[in-house]
């Protein structure tokens, strides 16, 4: 198959009616990556990916598939393939029906049309259930019924639209994976819509935040991950999320309400402290706390702590058990796991 | 299962009651076409052949032969069948997916003409059918039957293709098709339970069908049924057992089409396209 091509966007916009989905959004996506584009729902990154795929027109900007501009073509002179969430095959016709659809409107010779969707289906693993109707098969295999339509063309650009939120936890994992090897072996450019953060940080080369129709931030997962470029953003990416307090910063700490935490080397100013509850710890000599919610995850405890009127998330290591109700001592760690935010909430220092 | 009424034999009584006079109209329908003569409901004198002549004599009292009407019945009630159900699809799945001016108050026209009495039509109808020089042909009533119709048919499909989820169309755009294939080769198979109740409901109304074809229609050629056996009732002295053959004959294929159809009538009320 062949390789993926560059996708960028320009200035991209859509507006319906009043409501502007998204706002002048520029995006590059190299040959071969595989993109999340992550938000809460209603954050415009699925309008952007229908206006990739051509079944919306944006309002204004452009799409580029390599130096072919596209956003003025039918979807089906733009060489894509797409999974729906709710994988949208076709009821009334069988699994192989199915993934020969897209060759069949290509007029493409019936011999060549079997080897090639059987070459799909063995490829992903429903070679033996093609003359099934979809209604006929589990959910795992009409969601690879969808990615072997969606794949049979050979598109230069795959578009995943939340294709595993509607698996059963189980096999949402495999899929995980194997849509990930799926992708690297063809080489085909892949986005993946997804609001689901850890199933984007798994799976992406990089990740595109969005957030009331702008992207926030466009980074590897490391990056979102210990550089978050803003409140949502750190809020957003990590589970459970980072705690943000509201207060001051006082140049040689962070003050807010009673609480009290020396930082050295401060910035100053209204903001917010960012901390992960990973990072936190229960020790002597850490700042008085009373116990509210103790929630064992397995690998570890979660526990909900009030420090002087602000509720932290603190993440303990097995083992470590406080009782609910009791008083503790949490400490913070060093500056260099804390993140700094100033009042509107972008990240204050390095990015 | 569905569960029954606590006290269901009296339902069933009640209902057995309310359907009474019906049967009984049937069982007449049935007695006096087989017999000489009935007094109430008694047969009197041998099982008559006498009275299913007008199948073998080519004609009974100057009619047209019975096979024309039939062929007549037929052609038109196909017609009116398959025009409604085409154009009703497609103006169904214009209205249902597509964005156009005026989309809004030509709903309300549909569901005005629904409810307008199609009776306080036929004069203007007679003179638009004399203009095109439509008047006394099938085609004529086939088109009239077709236009009082349609109003139904599009709100019936429209609420099939409203059920389709705009996923399947968006994933047959990807797949390379146009609007025009994506309304044939995936929005129409999948409302084939109304095409199917339309298709039904369209035939068995066409057959019905008389003040049109008795306005519109005057030469014997151009009969259906429902003229051939109301002309019975225009004699001085009716021959009731003749006429009773006849609408048992008129009446037979539309039970039988019920009989086969009901599936998919009864989905324009469920409304689903489970199929």
């Amino acid at each position: 198959m062949k390789r993926g091509i560059p996708v960028r966007l320009e200035g991209l916009s859509k507006r319906f009616g009043k409501v502007e989905a998204v706002k002048r959004l520029d995006l590059e996506i190299g040959a071969g990556e595989l993109v999340a584009f992550l938000g809460p729902s209603g954050c415009g990154k699925t309008t952007t990916l229908l206006m990739i795929a051509g079944i919306y027109r944006p309002t204004t900007g452009a799409v580029y598939f390599g130096d072919r501009r596209v956003d003025h073509l039918h979807p089906r002179d733009r060489d894509v393939g797409m999974v729906f969430q709710s994988y949208a095959l076709y009821p009334h016709l069988t699994l192989f029906e199915n993934i020969a659809f897209p060759l069949r409107l290509k007029r493409v010779p019936d011999a060549e049309v079997k080897e090639r969707v059987q070459k799909t289906a063995d490829l992903l693993g429903i070679g033996h259930i093609l003359e099934r109707k979809p209604a006929q098969v589990s959910g795992g295999q009409q969601q690879r019924a969808a990615l072997a339509r969606a794949l049979v063309k050979e598109p230069q650009v795959l578009l995943l639209d939340e294709p595993l939120s509607n698996l059963d936890a189980q096999i949402r994992l495999s899929a995980r994976a194997e849509i990930r090897r799926l992708q690297r072996d063809l080489g085909v450019t892949a986005i993946l819509v997804t609001h689901d953060q850890a199933e984007a940080l798994a799976m992406a080369d990089r990740v595109a935040v969005f957030s009331m129709g702008e992207l926030q931030q466009y980074d590897t997962p490391e990056v979102l991950y210990h550089r978050p470029k803003n409140t949502f953003v750190a809020g957003f990416v990590g589970s459970p999320p980072m705690n943000l307090i509201e207060g001051t910063f006082t140049g040689d700490g962070f003050r807010a309400g009673e609480l009290r935490i020396p930082i050295p080397g401060a910035p100053t100013g209204k903001g917010w402290l960012g901390v992960r509850p990973e990072h936190l710890a229960l020790g002597e000599g850490g700042h008085p706390a009373r116990v509210l919610v103790v929630e064992p995850l397995g690998r570890e405890v979660l526990v909900v702590a009030e420090v002087a009127g602000v509720r932290l998330q603190v993440l303990l290591p097995e083992g470590e058990r406080p009782e609910m109700g009791s008083e503790v001592g949490i400490v913070f760690p060093e500056p260099k796991e804390l993140h700094f935010f100033d009042e509107t909430g972008r990240r204050i220092g390095p990015e | 299962m569905p569960l029954l009424p606590k006290n269901w034999p009296l339902w069933l009584l009640v209902l057995a009651l309310i359907t009474l006079p019906i049967g009984v109209g049937l069982l007449w329908l049935f007695l006096t076409a087989l017999f000489d003569q009935v007094h109430g409901l008694r047969p009197v004198g041998d099982f008559s052949p006498e009275n299913w002549r007008f199948l073998t004599e080519g004609s009974v009292g100057g009619r047209p032969s019975i096979w024309v009407a039939l062929k007549n019945s037929i052609l038109f009630a196909a017609a009116v069948a398959t025009l409604e159900v085409l154009i009703a699809s497609m103006a169904a799945y214009a209205i249902s997916r597509m964005k156009f001016p005026f989309r809004t108050p030509y709903l309300g026209m549909i569901l005005v003409l629904h409810a307008f009495p199609a009776v306080s039509l036929l004069i203007a109808i007679y003179y638009i059918l004399r203009v095109l020089g439509l008047f006394d042909t099938l085609i004529g009533v086939i088109l009239v039957k077709a236009s009082l119709e349609l109003p139904l048919g599009i709100w019936l499909m429209k609420g099939f293709f409203d059920q389709l989820s705009w996923d399947m169309e968006m994933a047959a755009l990807v797949d390379g098709a146009s609007r025009w294939t994506v309304f044939w080769k995936v929005a129409l198979p999948l409302v084939r339970p109304g095409i199917l109740a339309l298709g039904t409901f369209a035939l068995l109304s066409a057959w019905g069908e008389f003040i049109l074809p008795f306005t519109f229609i005057v030469s014997g050629k151009s009969w259906t049924l429902a003229l051939y056996m109301q002309s019975f009732m225009r004699e001085a002295f009716v021959d009731y057992g003749l006429m009773a053959a006849v609408g048992l004959f008129y009446a037979a294929p539309v039970l039988l089409l019920f009989l086969l159809g009901q599936r998919y009538l009864l989905n324009i009320y469920s409304g689903g396209v489970k199929g």
